[in-house]
Parts: C-alpha cells; sequence; structure tokens
C-alpha cells in the first residue's frame, strides 16, 4: 500500500493562517506545529477529522476538493448523495425536489448513498458472528479507522471489514450502470462529502487498491447552489417534476446518524461521538477494562455525519429533521428490491482488505534505540517549565521535548528557558529573537493594529 | 528507565490511569502489541485490586531492554491464603465493589495467564507485594 504519499484534504491557507495555536491545541492526535508563522500539519500523525478546521479563527484550514467541472469529463455523471445533506433543508423541501436540482446542475443521475446501509447491516452482523475478538468496531467512519491505525493499532483486528455505505454504494451503481449497456470509462460517481476525512478515504483508500469513487464534491458547495435554486422554484411557484427515487428505509436514513449502525446490530453494542470521547473509549477498551460488549459504532464528529465539518446546517436541527422524514417512509423495507437482485454480485464486492497499522507514536523503529530516546527526553523535561504555553510552536512542553529528541526542534525553542540562557549569558537578546521569528514568523512581534482584535481589526 | 505512580485505595474513578501511562510509554518505545497488551491487561488488574482491596500502594515499573519489571506494593489487609486468591472464582470483594463490575475473582488468575512471572508475597494487616515480569524477546 502508498503508506508513503498519504493523502490528506485538510490543508493550511499560508495566505490566511496568522500563526495562533488554536488548532495546534485541539488537534485530538497532536499532529501540528507552528513554523515560520503558519501552522503545520504532521502529515502521518493526522486523520483528517477536521478539528483543527472547526478550531481556526480565521479561516484558514479548508478542504481541498476537485473542481465541480471535473464532473463533465464522464459523460454518465453520478451524484452520490448522503442522508445528511437532505437533512439540512426544510422538510417542505422534498427528496425529489433536491435530486431534480442537482440533475439541473450537470448530474446524470443522483443515487442516495445509504441505498447499501441494510445490506451491510446485514453483512455485518454475519461477519460479527464469526468474530474471535469482541467488540467488533465499525468500518463507517474512515477519521477512526485512520485514527486506530495511528494510535491504537492492537485493536486493528477488531475493525469489521465490511465496505461502509459510500463505497458499498459506489460500486453497486456502477456495476448497474454498466449492466444497461454504459461504456465503464464513461462513468464518473462523485460523493457529496459532509467531512474531510471521506475524502481522504476516496483518494487515498485504506485496505483498498484503488477507490471505486472518481471524485469528491464539498457538500457545502453544493448546498448553497441547490438552496438557492430551490428557492427561486418556490418563488416561481413552479412545481418540480417530482422524479421517482428508491426510498430509503427508516433505518438507511439515519444510518449515519449516532446511534443509526447500533439499532440494526446484534448483541450489546455501543454508539459513541466525537473523537475525544472515542479516544478515551479506546484507551479502556485497550486496557480490557471493557468487558461483555458486542460491537461498537465510533464516529469522529459530535452527532455524527451530521456535525460532520462541511455541514453547513446546525447539527441538532440536521438531526431532528432527519428522524421527522424517516417517519414518512415507515413500512420501507432495509433492503431494496434493486439490491436483491445483485446479491451475488454485492456479497463477493461488500469485503475490504487487511488494515495495517501505522504506529506512529514510537520514538524510533529500534526498541533500544526508542529507549535512549525517551531517556533523552524525560532528561529534556527537567529543564522544560511545565507550563504547556504553545510559544515553542508546539502543543505542550512534552512535545517539544520529543521534537527535540526527533530533531526537529531545539531547547531553545522554549522562551522561559532562553531567558535562563540569557541570564546566564549563553544567548544574546538578539539571537533570542531570532528563534522566536523562526517559529512565528518574521516581524511577529512588531506593533501591527491590523491584526485580529487590535484597534484597526475589521475596519 | 524506571517509573513509578501512586495508586489511591476506594478510587475507582481513577483506577486503569497508571495501567494507561505504562502504556503510552510502551507503545512509544515500538514494543510490539501483543507484549505491550499482556503488560497492561496484567497491571490493570493488579491497580484494581490495590484500589478494590487495599488502603493504597505504589506502582513500580522498570523497562529494560529485554525485559519489564513491575512491582505493585500495597498497605491494606493482605492475603491470607495466596493459593486460595489465586484461584479462579475466588473473591471477597464487597457488595459495593461487585455492583461496579469487579469481583469475578478472576484478576489474579488473569495476571498469572498474562505475565511471564508472577511472584505474591503478603503480610495480613500489613499489605501486599505483587512482582511481575514480562520478558521482550518474546521468551517466556
Ligand atoms: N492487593 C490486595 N490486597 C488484599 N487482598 C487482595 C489483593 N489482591 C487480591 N486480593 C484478594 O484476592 C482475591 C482474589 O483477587 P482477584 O483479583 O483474583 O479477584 P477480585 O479482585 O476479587 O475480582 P476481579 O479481579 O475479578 O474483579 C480478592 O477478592 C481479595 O480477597
Ligand atoms: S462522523 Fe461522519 S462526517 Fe464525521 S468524520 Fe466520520 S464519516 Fe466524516
Ligand atoms: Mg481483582
Amino acid at each position: 500500500m502508498a503508506e508513503a504519499g498519504f493523502y490528506h484534504a485538510l490543508k493550511v491557507d499560508d495566505e490566511l493562517c496568522y500563526g495562533c495555536t488554536h488548532c495546534m491545541n485541539v488537534c485530538p492526535t497532536g499532529a501540528i506545529r507552528i513554523r515560520n508563522g503558519k501552522a503545520s500539519i504532521r502529515a502521518d500523525w493526522c486523520v483528517d477529522c477536521g478539528e483543527c478546521m472547526r478550531a481556526c479563527p480565521v479561516d484558514a484550514i479548508y478542504v481541498e476538493q476537485d473542481d465541480f467541472d471535473k464532473i463533465f469529463r464522464f459523460k454518465c455523471r453520478v451524484a452520490l448523495v448522503p442522508a445528511v445533506l437532505i437533512g439540512q433543508f426544510q422538510s417542505k423541501v422534498t427528496e425529489a425536489e433536491i435530486f431534480s436540482v442537482m440533475r439541473e446542475l450537470g448530474f446524470t443521475h443522483v443515487f442516495q448513498t445509504e441505498h447499501t446501509a441494510g445490506l451491510i447491516n446485514r453483512t455485518m452482523i454475519e461477519v460479527s458472528r464469526e468474530a474471535m475478538q469482541k467488540p467488533v468496531i465499525s468500518s463507517f467512519c474512515p477519521a477512526i479507522v485512520r485514527l486506530i491505525q495511528i494510535k491504537f493499532p492492537s485493536l486493528l483486528d477488531q475493525v469489521l471489514r465490511v465496505k461502509p455505505p459510500i463505497d458499498a454504494s459506489a460500486v453497486y451503481f456502477r456495476k448497474r450502470l454498466e449492466d444497461e449497456g454504459i461504456d465503464p470509462a464513461d462513468i464518473g460517481i462523485f460523493y457529496v462529502t459532509p467531512c474531510a476525512a471521506k475524502i481522504a478515504a476516496v483518494k487515498s483508500p485504506v485496505g483498498e487498491e484503488k477507490s471505486p469513487l472518481d471524485g469528491v464534491i464539498n457538500m457545502s458547495f453544493i448546498y448553497n447552489k441547490i438552496y438557492r435554486m430551490v428557492k427561486n422554484r418556490h418563488n416561481n411557484s413552479s412545481i418540480s417534476p417530482g422524479e421517482m427515487l428508491p426510498l430509503l428505509s427508516p433505518r438507511s436514513i439515519k444510518h449515519s446518524l449516532t446511534g443509526g449502525e447500533v439499532s440494526g446490530m446484534e448483541g450489546r453494542c455501543l454508539a459513541i461521538d466525537e473523537i475525544h470521547n472515542v479516544i478515551e473509549f479506546l484507551e479502556k477498551l485497550e486496557n480490557d477494562e471493557i468487558e461483555g460488549v458486542d460491537f461498537l459504532e465510533l464516529r469522529a464528529c459530535d452527532q455524527s455525519c451530521a456535525g460532520g465539518v462541511l455541514v453547513g446546517g446546525n447539527r441538532f436541527l440536521t438531526v431532528e429533521r432527519l428522524h421527522k422524514r424517516a417517519v414518512r417512509f415507515e413500512g420501507v423495507a432495509d433492503i431494496p428490491g434493486d439490491i436483491k437482485a445483485y446479491s451475488n454480485f454485492m456479497s463477493k464486492n461488500l469485503g475490504i482488505g487487511e488494515l495495517k497499522p501505522r504506529s506512529m507514536m514510537a520514538l524510533d523503529e529500534d526498541m533500544g534505540e526508542a529507549m535512549r530516546k525517551m531517556q533523552q527526553v524525560r532528561h529534556l523535561m527537567c529543564f522544560l517549565p511545565g507550563i504547556d504555553c504553545g510559544a515553542c510552536g508546539a502543543p505542550n512542553c512534552q512535545s517539544l521535548a520529543e521534537d527535540i529528541v526527533r530533531r526537529e526542534s531545539q531547547l531553545s525553542a522554549c522562551v522561559f528557558i532562553q531567558r535562563m540562557m540569557e541570564k546566564h549569558s549563553k544567548l544574546s537578546g538578539e539571537h533570542a529573537l531570532r528563534i522566536i521569528e523562526k517559529i512565528w514568523g518574521k516581524n511577529r512581534l512588531d506593533k501591527n493594529c491590523n491584526k485580529k482584535g487590535a484597534e484597526n481589526d475589521s475596519e | 528507565m524506571k517509573f513509578k505512580y501512586e495508586i489511591e485505595g476506594g478510587n475507582f474513578s481513577k483506577a486503569g490511569n497508571a495501567s494507561s501511562e505504562v502504556k503510552k510509554i510502551l507503545k512509544q518505545l515500538n514494543v510490539p502489541p501483543p507484549i505491550i497488551k499482556r503488560l497492561v491487561v496484567a497491571l490493570y488488574e493488579g491497580e484494581v485490586n490495590v484500589v478494590a482491596h487495599a488502603w493504597n500502594g505504589c506502582i513500580y515499573v522498570e523497562i529494560e531492554p529485554e525485559r519489564i519489571d513491575v512491582k505493585i506494593e500495597d498497605k491494606g489487609p493482605g492475603i491470607p491464603d495466596i493459593e486460595q486468591a489465586m484461584q479462579e472464582g475466588f473473591s471477597t470483594a464487597s457488595q459495593a465493589v461487585r455492583e461496579m463490575g469487579f469481583g469475578a475473582g478472576m484478576g489474579l488468575p488473569n495476571m498469572k495467564k498474562n505475565a511471564d512471572q508472577l511472584n505474591i508475597s503478603s503480610k495480613v494487616g500489613k499489605g501486599t507485594i505483587v512482582e511481575l515480569v514480562i520478558f521482550l524477546n518474546g521468551k517466556r
């Protein structure tokens, strides 16, 4: 697998980033440092959860997305739409209306991501029954899968190797279109994504050679477009043609919300959302402190995908609306009839390959060398003040010590160490300033009334 | 390399903290996950035993290139019959402790299963010392 070129969807805009420490302090894997006055994300530690993007006060962290026009490279342009897109609209806007607007935008087909959720659910139950070790963990959220690879490699074998709806549905719809006689090269499937993690999963899939998707569309981008067009239609009171759509069952509609998978699984199941909650729980699971649990639904975002970084609508309202919509579909089967006809094909294509550990916690590959480095870290911690202020460009003293041992920083990056060195005439004031400028950018300490909160801010 | 952690008797909300700290260190040292798992499981059981059965205690961890030595020392009631305590299902845990999900009498047997060496000594009315060793080169 292409471990080296690990793709991340979260990027820092150096123009906008002014080198505060908000993102650095919230990153759950400690992957952010400040260098030259800008945030920099360590590629091998980032899990694309999007916490940094939420924390940034100036929107300098953004999600890299495909150019929308890319869809026009294909004759058959498929949008794969997750329920949380629909959940952002008031209930008077119908699914059919939203999808018809999307066709106006240029898609030839609009399909729902959760179309395969019922089938996945059934497969997960079957695979879980065979599982050697419980609890089994859902592979639904790509940020969580990456988190486990990096931080909890010993739990990797417990991750269910069943495709999440996005991949399963892409595989399914592609096959159906091919069977309709469409040239495979003409089919382009685009996922409307609520988060960065799904983008990363499409660009560098885990446990797969190649993603079954051709691209991703930022949900907030498309939401705004649809919203405007739907509003115009309502103003003109032109009634939308009302396209026939395969219906989703209530459970499939709620699949990406917290509890959505748990509701269909067997045994004792837990649903945990928000990445820090997940980390806390996985720590306990790894210590064998948790007993008798059969299945874990783990999602990186609060309120699961309704709280994805690219979901513009309020997450609690989105959840409420989807629950209300689901009621309307009472009685619809979890596994749609058209999928049943493909059950043979799908059973061969629902699995995913081996998930490899990417343990980035180790100070060194070699255990002896790692021990030597840990000694050094502990020695450095004797000198660092334990204030965890972040002025060194690392989130806390411990991280700085580890960075120094990895030769990525130096003791004099600590402003308090600088003071002590000056006192003992080991460092000149000039030199100390140069060190600070290297971390925080040139002229960072000069008077500047245009910065956020200063006299001329927002003028 | 030596590490030391204090354990507070009766405080179940903190039980497991020392085990988690040790686990973090072992991950940084690139110790193979199966070995980490064995050590942490054994250590956690020992930690909980101090919390559940003793007054207070201390964990000493010494990591060397070929072995990890753990000593869990507590002040507490001690164990009158160690052989009996080692039996699966034997427990003197109070009702309150059982209600918290402990007291199945599986802790010490579980430690024996996961450690390469286990040694327990105890003085009734004074306290208990549990020592365990796990070898890092896979030799058991
Ligand atoms: N540190 C200790 N101090 C005093 N008594 C102990 C200590 N550790 C174990 N014991 C005694 O040995 C018994 C068996 O311990 P063990 O850990 O196997 O089971 P448990 O703690 O009762 O239940 P479990 O560990 O399954 O939650 C305990 O019930 C207790 O009487
Ligand atoms: S919970 Fe959903 S939106 Fe959030 S990171 Fe996971 S898959 Fe993406
Ligand atoms: Mg016990």
